[in-house]
């Protein structure tokens, strides 16, 4: 692929036109279903040989990059159709933000039903310096203290990776809730119990990546494992420089940003 | 609402119940310690207060996980807490920290300390009375002089046991909000001692109030010596309270973390009065100085001599600000720590609604039920002086 820099003058002995071209028009059809084919293998994580799905072999993260989000909000709808999060405003697994950043400093962030409304027209555009979408959810933490400080163990990581309520078994203290830094967990209005991001783990199950990874219409949300096999989110990290929410707090979250501003919090 | 929020932060998780738990635990363990003070300590000025102390901490003690239980999502199964704990949880240790507090050290110590008089109530008395007394011996009728001394070594052993349980009970209920890394109004190595002195101070000022009431309804006289050595220590618990409530609040001001703008923000918008008139200036200051003048905590006999009648009004009202202050304590702890986002960037409101299971209605009744049962606990077992059984030494010459 990188043959493609044709703005390099012709070597001698090189290529001629013609052939320069069919080469040229090979590449530009091939390099997609390549590229399509490469994200498929990757994004697809079960290895079905032994046909049960096997926890241990995987440990996921997400990958976000702030600069790809145009604050659609598709994964906010997605991921309340997918996984029965309550309808209404103020009960969220995902949320999308907008700062606004003015010249003097000053920071304004917003996320008006979580962005499912779409964004109010922003006042006084003379001022703005920089104004940018952040996607929220779960982290997943490695070292999460909701699931340090839940008194009956309903909450718990799993083997591969994901931060999950029983809520069979959640006795709806709210000490969770208090917990998270990051504003992510609720308690569910009808089922009285913590509720949060899963990863859409039914899906992870069986092959597939979560809603919101799957409908961002500009990729801004990567979706793998961030150490041992390769999936997109290994390239993502490999590319790019990370940062994580409230690192400080040594939750160690296992969604990971990229091109991410400090007024983020 | 103020500034930005994040969207799952609208419902505030804790609400007046929660603010309710540590206050009701605070008085059951300063009520306790106050008692350890003539058990232990051999302050004998306070005795008239010592199984007034013990039946108040009991019956505050019963009603304290109530609010806890009607506040949980899922009561029904709150019994987990004791099946599975998650070792890890400092919440899971509430069910073991409550039982054995309740078990070992309080109805032990109650126990022990009312056998004699139990034994010989049920033998002079008629009816359920009789009856009732007799199951609460257990059967433990001997009144041997052997049996009568074991009584009072195993009552100020589990005293001795007591005081550092009591000092878990209401410690442990400070760790709860001082580990919560998340929330920078909570985090602080300094919140179970800041719990535990002012339940010190909230027990001590409890009793205060409950010995004057009940001497008067009684129509006894006040015994003022046990009244100023109560309020004596009513000051120095209220000193050393105040101190690291101060320091505390120097230290955050004076590291200026991250958080102190959005922290200075909701004291100045919305805990002005909870915080700064009801328990600094009211609750602390006030009493503080009230008490520095007439009691004998900094010189003997007070600043300013004052007679006795004066004296009482004077305590009686300090204690009852200082009740006022601790609950405000517990209110600008627990509400204040959910008014601010953890995204630093904005205030929520809290608004207490009337009826409803954690309503104000809810609340004001779980702070009247400790009250009824300490009535029904007096009448079963007095804790007067004049309620004592008939001297027993006839019967044991016989």
């Amino acid at each position: 692929m990188a043959d493609t820099r044709h703005d390099e003058p012709p070597r001698e002995g090189g290529v001629d036109r013609r052939a320069f071209l069919t080469d040229l028009t090979a590449v530009c059809a091939g390099t997609p279903l390549l590229l399509g084919l490469v994200k498929i293998s990757n994004a697809v994580p079960v290895p079905q040989e032994g046909g049960a799905y096997d926890p241990t072999e995987h440990w996921y993260g997400m990958g976000v990059d702030v600069e790809r989000c145009i604050g659609c909000a598709r994964c906010v709808v997605a991921c309340k159709a997918e996984n029965d999060v309550p309808p209404e405003p103020h009960y969220f697994n995902t949320w999308i933000e907008r700062y606004v950043i003015r010249t003097n400093g000053d920071v304004e962030v917003e996320s008006p039903n979580g962005g499912i409304d779409g964004f109010s027209e922003i006042e006084d555009p003379s001022t703005i310096r920089r104004t940018f979408f952040v996607p929220k959810l779960c982290n997943h933490c490695a070292n999460p203290p909701c699931v340090q400080v839940c008194p009956v163990g309903a909450t718990f990581i799993t083997q591969d990776g994901a931060v999950l309520v029983d809520q069979d078994y959640c006795i709806g203290c709210r000490y969770c809730v208090q917990a998270c830094p990051y504003g992510a967990r609720y308690i569910h209005p009808e089922k009285h119990v913590a509720a949060k991001c899963t990863f859409c783990y039914h899906r992870l199950r069986d092959g597939l990546v979560p809603a919101c990874v799957e409908v961002c219409p500009t990729g801004a949300r990567i979706f793998g494992e961030p150490e041992g096999r390769p999936t997109p989110l290994t390239r993502f990290m490999r590319f790019n420089d990370l940062q994580i929410l409230k690192p400080y707090l040594n939750t160690k979250p296992k969604v990971y940003y990229a091109n991410l501003d400090f007024e983020v919090s | 609402m103020q500034g930005y929020i994040y969207p799952n932060e609208f419902e505030l998780q804790w609400s007046l119940l929660i603010v309710l738990y540590p206050y009701l635990t605070g008085l059951v363990a300063g009520a306790f310690i106050l008692a350890s003070l003539e058990r232990v300590f051999n302050v004998k000025e306070v005795q008239p207060t010592y199984r007034l102390a013990l039946l108040t901490a009991l019956a505050f003690l019963i009603v304290a996980p109530l609010p806890l239980l009607a506040h949980l999502g899922h009561p029904e199964r709150s019994y987990e807490i004791f099946m599975t704990p998650n070792r890890q949880s400092a919440m899971a240790m509430f069910g073991f920290v409550y039982a054995w507090y309740l078990m070992v050290v309080l109805l032990l110590e109650i126990w022990f300390d009312y056998r004699r008089d139990l034994v010989l109530w049920a033998r002079a008395d008629h009816g359920w009375k009789r009856w009732v007394r007799y199951a609460l011996t257990l059967g433990a009728t001997d009144l041997s002089p052997r049996a009568l001394k074991f009584d009072d070594s195993a009552g100020r052993w589990i005293t001795v046991i007591g005081i550092p349980s009591a000092f878990l009970l209401h410690g442990y209920v400070g760790f709860i909000f001082g580990s919560i890394k998340a929330n920078p109004w909570w985090s602080s190595v300094l919140m179970p001692v800041v719990f535990l002195f002012s339940a010190i101070v909230s027990g001590i000022a409890l009793v205060l109030v409950i010995y004057m009431v009940t001497t008067l309804m009684r129509w006894k006289s006040i015994d003022m010596a046990c009244l100023d050595k109560l309020a004596q220590f009513l000051f120095y618990a209220l000193v050393v309270d105040f101190s690291l409530e101060a320091l505390d609040f120097i230290h955050r001001l004076y590291e200026a973390e991250e958080s102190i703008d959005i922290l200075s923000l909701m004291i100045e918008n919305r805990l002005f009065i909870s915080l700064i008139v009801l328990q600094v200036v009211m609750g602390t200051l006030i009493p503080l100085v009230a008490l520095a003048l007439t009691s004998s905590g900094l010189r003997r006999g007070g600043f300013i001599r004052t007679p006795p009648q004066l004296r009482q009004l004077i305590y009686l009202a300090a204690a009852v600000l200082i009740q006022i202050g601790i609950f405000s304590i517990r209110w600008n702890v627990v509400i204040g720590g959910q008014l601010f986002s953890k995204s630093l960037r904005g205030l929520t409101v809290y608004k207490v609604e009337l009826f409803g299971i954690e309503g104000l209605a809810m609340t004001v009744g779980l702070l009247i039920l400790p009250f009824i049962l300490l009535w029904a606990l007096v009448k079963i077992i007095p804790p007067w002086e004049e309620s004592a059984p008939a001297d027993p030494a006839a019967e044991q010459t016989a």
